[in-house]
């Protein structure tokens, strides 16, 4: 097998032992990346970085100091500022950019040894669920069963495609609607969204502030677990990041669920949801069940508000973080006509730069915070959250340990088919991640099973706040008991 | 919530971006829509709930006021689509 379909976990035991050098398992994606490129996953390729990471790390673990990243091949979403590396949020308007700074996730990352192999497909500003909406064009799902391409998700469609596809041993994604746990759904990964403020926010180009989170996807939980602590902690440059202690996330995986209360929401039951999502579902609990935890049902009521009220605050506050974008400090600027001002300078460089559904969130954000809509819409939509969440925390201090749902309405879909749609038809991916963020929650989505046509679909949990250690012990469980071994058929 | 065509305008104005005349009409369609979709929010009773500030119940940290970065006058012009002697280069501002 070779060494860059390696779960992290292995790669770091083989390091460790000599039995591989950094350089070669870096050698190893950088050969794997460079013959997949119908993929559509790196944008950015950094191969001297990444060998020179590489080299360091090598002296590092020779020398005996070796944290659990060091030497690991990383691919790292184009949201992330990354010093001297083109960083474009996926957005003509960044074109050209290259920071001057390295965003907080990764500074940690790479002390911690992690080796950068690139930069990596999304939709535009986060802003996606299909990474359709991407200035560099599409990335595809290494997962296909006909002639169709098929979408990764979004909007960390290219991170999930990369560590499906083995480009990397795992990438970094951010999730502020589900842009972490649907893409993992839809290429047989995993992929967690912390509690919000466990990871800093600094340096990666805000979409909706108080709903952005990073977080790692990964081939396993194991993975998932040792890549979060390198990336969690306290910030001082991010005033929302909590000052809390990080916990040893992988000694949580003790594989012992026994007397757990597990949730099932039956909010989450939609109508028309598809057999084989509600079979994944109750086979889940089944498998929970079998461990050792009490399956109770549990409601949720607020949550068919969950969607309008995300679509209200994640595009106000868009609307408001990308009014940075006018053509003075960084990126693109429209060429001007004769006699043009400063506002045609504005205005003609957002649109040039922005696409097509950055726009349409940034005027909807707009619209809903002008005067005279501010209250009926903005302050609805808040009031509405905190219901949201008090659901949850009442749904916890009824004993309840963790919550399991779908992560995703259906398997991956072929590009372009949602493309003559509704927008709201690609806002009803989110369904069932879109709560979690709104409540500030951990939540995970781990590959479960295929669906008939061969696809990866995967089931979502949700824990406490802070207490990722016990909701990736829950999804070790799940993730042993689903036995999901499957493997796209390589065909780029 | 239908938003006519002058709204939409008026939107496209409030947030700088360049809409042209012929455009206007699909966007007050699309606007429409989503709006319509958010009209679900006006089901919930939300008596006496406070608009949620912070998601997580944390007072966030205070530092001394005082300077902990500075002297990067070229990093920080250097992404600049336009600097000239050190200063950001925009259009004519005032007449």
């Amino acid at each position: 097998m070779s060494a860059n379909s390696w779960t992290i976990a292995a790669a770091r035991d083989a390091l460790r032992k000599g039995e591989i050098s950094a350089t070669d398992l870096t050698m190893a994606c950088l050969t794997a990346i460079d013959a997949a490129d119908d993929l559509g996953a790196f944008v950015h390729k950094t191969p001297d970085i990444a060998l020179e990471q590489a080299r360091t790390a090598e002296a590092r673990i020779k020398a005996g100091d070796a944290p659990s990243m060091c030497g690991i091949p990383l691919g790292i979403k184009d949201l992330f500022c990354t010093k001297g590396v083109p960083s474009q949020a996926a957005s003509n308007i960044l074109g050209g950019f290259t920071p001057e700074y390295e965003s907080t996730v990764t500074t940690k990352l790479f002390e911690a040894g992690a080796v950068m192999l690139g930069k990596l497909n999304m939709d535009e500003f986060a802003m996606g669920s299909s990474n359709e909406t991407s200035c560099y064009g599409n990335a595809v799902n290494p997962w296909k069963v006909d002639d169709r391409r098929l979408t990764p998700g979004g909007s960390s469609g290219g991170s999930a495609a990369a560590v499906a596809g083995d480009l990397c041993l795992a990438a970094t994604g951010t999730d502020t609607g589900g842009s972490i746990r649907q893409p993992a759904a839809f290429t047989g990964i995993v992929g967690i969204k912390p509690t919000y403020g466990r990871v800093s926010r600094w340096g990666i180009v805000a979409f909706a502030s108080s709903l952005d989170q990073a977080g790692p996807m990964t081939k396993t939980v194991r993975d998932a677990a040792i890549f979060l602590q390198a990336m969690a902690g306290h910030d001082p440059k991010d005033s929302t990041s909590a000052d809390l202690p990080v916990p040893d996330f992988e000694a949580a995986l003790t594989g012992d669920i026994r007397g757990k209360k597990i949730g099932l929401p039956r909010e989450y039951r939609m109508e028309g949801m598809r057999a084989e999502i509600e079979k994944l579902w109750s086979d889940g609990a089944a498998m929970l069940r079998d461990a050792g935890a009490e399956i109770v049902d549990i409601s949720l009521p607020h949550t068919k508000y969950a969607l309008p009220a995300y679509y209200v605050i994640a595009p106000a506050e868009a609307s408001s973080n990308l009014a940075r974008y006018d053509g003075v400090r960084y990126g693109h600027r429209a060429k001007l006509a004769a006699g043009d001002g400063i506002t045609e300078m504005y205005e003609k460089t957002r649109a040039e730069g922005f696409g097509k559904e950055v726009q349409r969130r940034v005027m909807i954000g707009t619209y809903v915070l002008s005067a005279g809509f501010y209250d009926a819409y903005y302050n609805r939509a808040r009031k509405v959250r905190a219901l949201i969440k008090r659901d949850f925390e009442q749904a916890f201090a009824a004993g309840v340990d963790a919550i399991l749902t779908p992560a995703t309405p259906s398997a991956a879909f072929g590009l372009g088919e949602m493309s003559s749609a509704d927008p709201i038809e690609m806002y009803l991916n989110d369904v069932f991640t879109v709560t979690v963020n709104l409540a500030g929650l951990p939540g995970i989505s781990v590959p479960v099973g295929l669906d008939k046509q061969g696809l990866p679909l995967g089931l979502q949990l949700i824990g406490r706040p802070w207490e990722e250690g016990d909701l990736l012990n829950h999804a070790y469980v799940l993730e042993q008991a689903a036995g999901f071994v499957a493997k796209p058929t390589k065909w780029w | 919530m239908s938003i006519d065509i002058d709204t939409a305008r008026r939107v496209a104005k409030l947030a700088r971006i360049r809409v042209e005349e012929a455009d206007l009409p699909a966007l007050a369609g699309e606007l429409s829509g989503i709006l319509t979709f958010m009209e679900q929010l006006n089901e919930v009773d939300v008596t006496g709930v406070e608009p949620m500030t912070s998601v997580t119940p944390m007072r966030l940290k205070r530092r001394k006021d005082e300077v902990t970065d500075g002297n990067i006058q070229s990093q920080v012009l250097k992404n600049a689509p336009d600097a000239r002697e050190g200063f950001f280069a925009v259009p004519k501002v005032v007449e």
